[in-house]
């Protein structure tokens, strides 16, 4: 077996960088230790960028003629190809440049579809690995002394190039439905669960006939159809569960990098792919629960339109109160404990900073402010608490929902802005509703419950009536979420 | 290294990657995702080997452009990180004592 030979340095900074990721992890458990942990990441990427580099160096072979003492003689040397190590240092700097300008630019509400954005370009360089090693095998150590890719790499090839094409269709779909250039509705084809079963069994079938013939025509189909699935498995999938989605596909970016680690036999990319595989499978598993709906229903999708053509017909008037912004300046004002409640239309009004604002001039009146997230608030796992961050709430006045839900009957106001079915009570007691059993907020519970809405007429995502808008207690302000917060701002003075 | 060797590895990982994942704060989510997102790109190893080896042009810019896509989310997953991380403050200390 003609193998390319592990040179052992390089095999231990590649462990080395292996154990700085999974450090990177561990720092964030805490905000504290996570910047730490952010630097091991680079620290590990650094290491692994190196060692390639110098392990790697592009070569060329230089044939060298002459004569000494009357014999003629010849001699092949290998150098550095300067020109190839510039293309490469080139590519990188270009990547960077990219990378670093979009980074330092972007806004944190947009953070669901640069997170997507990003999985996807993982998706497309694990193709293109994969691609390049099949046509090129013997630069990735990977042929049998006949000159054929030997049996185990084509399954992991195959694999690898499988996943990074979901990946990438799947995140360009996830892109799209976040940063609004596609509705969020869900897409339904007629009979997509069978063409859907249909295309991944082929993709599995061809997968096994490439172990037995190498031909180009069988890698190429099997690149074509999970392209093509990824984006059938996304199109049907509604807006708010793109945090399952996110998470999900987060999952297969690492088990893409696992997969062409496999290839390259290297520890690094092996880890890695296994810590992000994990993390993404444990965040989806987070997010399922929170809304407690199987991964199963969540990818086979279409949650949003089926539940909102039931959700409509039911609904009948009821009374209900509005309230102004000095009355509930007024209320907060007069409260020992707020509890605020935000949810997907804070992020889209990007009313953060004025929440900070209220906020801070309800504890100048005296009263405790909190913050209750709901894992399922938002576009991505932990989206609102990045945004509070950003608005420069400390993180020890924001909660999760167990740690702080029974906190609701000791509360005077419960703020809920721009959520809706993370707070609706038909979760815990109507059986015949969509999001029955999920988790929910208990603000209903505080002696008064303000809403922050654009309007009476929209319902939540799911297209379930909220009890909470029509109960005694319940204030409706009906308006923007950030020019209400911002007006209420100005009554507390 | 052979393939039972290289398995052990990978399942050894899982388990790691298991545990260290679930002690992940829940406010932090969203950072995991970008930082996981950016060490995901070590597939960069692969693609910087593709563009160094000689013996066919298509392989070699295929493996090129990968540095390239791989180079963005690496510098840009780790500065995103790095730019949510340090906005997570604790609450200042006077604000804490003057309730």
């Amino acid at each position: 077996m003609e193998h390319v030979a592990v040179n052992p340095w390089a095999a231990l900074a590649y462990l080395i960088a292996g154990v700085c990721f999974i450090l990177a992890l561990r720092g964030l458990s805490s905000p504290t230790s996570s910047q730490r942990g952010n630097r091991f990441g680079m620290i590990g990427m650094g290491l692994a960028l190196i060692t390639t580099l110098i392990t790697h160096v592009p070569t060329i072979h230089v044939l060298v003629v002459g004569q000494a003492e009357d014999v003629d003689y010849w001699a092949i040397f290998s150098r550095v190809d300067p020109v190839a190590l510039l293309e490469i240092l080139a590519a990188i700097g270009v990547g960077a440049a990219i990378g670093l300008t979009t980074a330092r630019k972007i806004a944190m509400t947009a953070m669901p579809q640069l997170v997507a954005a990003f999985h996807s370009l993982v998706g497309m360089a694990a193709v293109l690995v994969a691609c390049a090693a099949y046509l090129n095998p013997a630069a990735f150590g990977i042929v049998d002394p006949f000159g054929q890719i030997l049996t185990v790499s084509r399954i992991e090839m195959g694999l690898g190039v499988a996943i990074g094409a979901i990946t990438f269709s799947g995140s360009v779909i996830a892109f799209a439905k976040l940063n609004g250039n596609m509705g969020g509705a869900p897409i339904m084809l007629p009979g997509r669960h069978v063409i859907n079963l249909g295309v991944l069994a082929g993709i599995l079938l061809l997968i096994a006939y490439f172990t037995q013939d190498q031909a180009p025509w069988v890698f190429w189909t099997v690149t074509l159809l999970s392209f093509a699935i990824g984006f059938l498995l996304i199109i049907p999938i509604g807006g708010a569960d793109m945090p399952v989605v996110v998470s999900m596909l987060n999952s297969y970016s690492g088990w893409a990098a696992a997969a062409m680690g496999f290839t390259l036999h290297n520890t690094a990319m092996i880890i890695t792919g296994a810590l992000v595989g994990s993390s993404g499978a444990i965040l989806s598993y987070i997010m399922c629960r929170a809304m407690n709906r199987s991964f199963i229903s969540v990818i086979a999708g279409g949650f949003g339109a089926e539940a909102a053509s039931t959700g409509g017909a039911a609904k009948v008037d009821r009374p209900w109160k509005r309230g102004s912004a000095e009355d509930a300046a007024f209320l907060m004002s007069q409260a020992e404990q707020v509890i605020i409640v935000p949810g997907y239309g804070m992020a889209v009004a990007q009313a953060q900073h004025a929440l900070r604002e209220m906020g801070d001039k309800l504890k100048e009146h005296g009263v405790r402010v909190k913050y209750a997230i709901h894992p399922v608030a938002g576009r991505m796992p932990g989206h609102m608490n990045v945004l509070l961050a950003e608005a420069n709430v400390p993180y020890d006045e924001v909660f999760e929902l167990e740690d702080i839900n029974s906190e609701f009957a000791q509360t005077d106001v419960a703020f809920v802005i721009g959520a809706n079915d993370v707070t609706n009570p038909a979760a815990k007691t109507d059986k015949s509703s969509p999001i029955y059993g999920m988790p929910v907020l208990d603000v209903e519970k505080a002696k008064t419950v303000l809403f922050v809405k654009r309007s009476m007429g929209g319902v939540g995502y799911a297209g379930v009536d909220n009890d909470v808008f029509y109960m005694d207690n319940t204030m409706m302000l009906l308006a923007d979420a950030k020019k209400m917060v911002e007006e209420i701002v100005k009554s507390l003075d | 290294m052979d393939f039972i060797a290289i398995l052990s590895i990978f399942v050894l990982a899982c388990f790691v990657g298991y545990y260290v994942v679930w002690s992940v704060t829940p406010a932090l989510h969203t950072p995991l995702m970008a930082v996981t997102n950016a060490i995901s790109s070590v597939i960069i190893v692969g693609a910087l080997i593709a563009a160094a080896a000689s013996g066919s042009l298509g392989s070699k810019w295929l493996g090129l452009v990968a540095v390239t896509l791989a180079s963005v989310n690496i510098f840009g997953g780790f500065a995103v990180t790095q730019r949510m991380l340090a906005m997570y403050k604790k609450k200042e200390r006077p604000a804490a004592a003057k309730h």
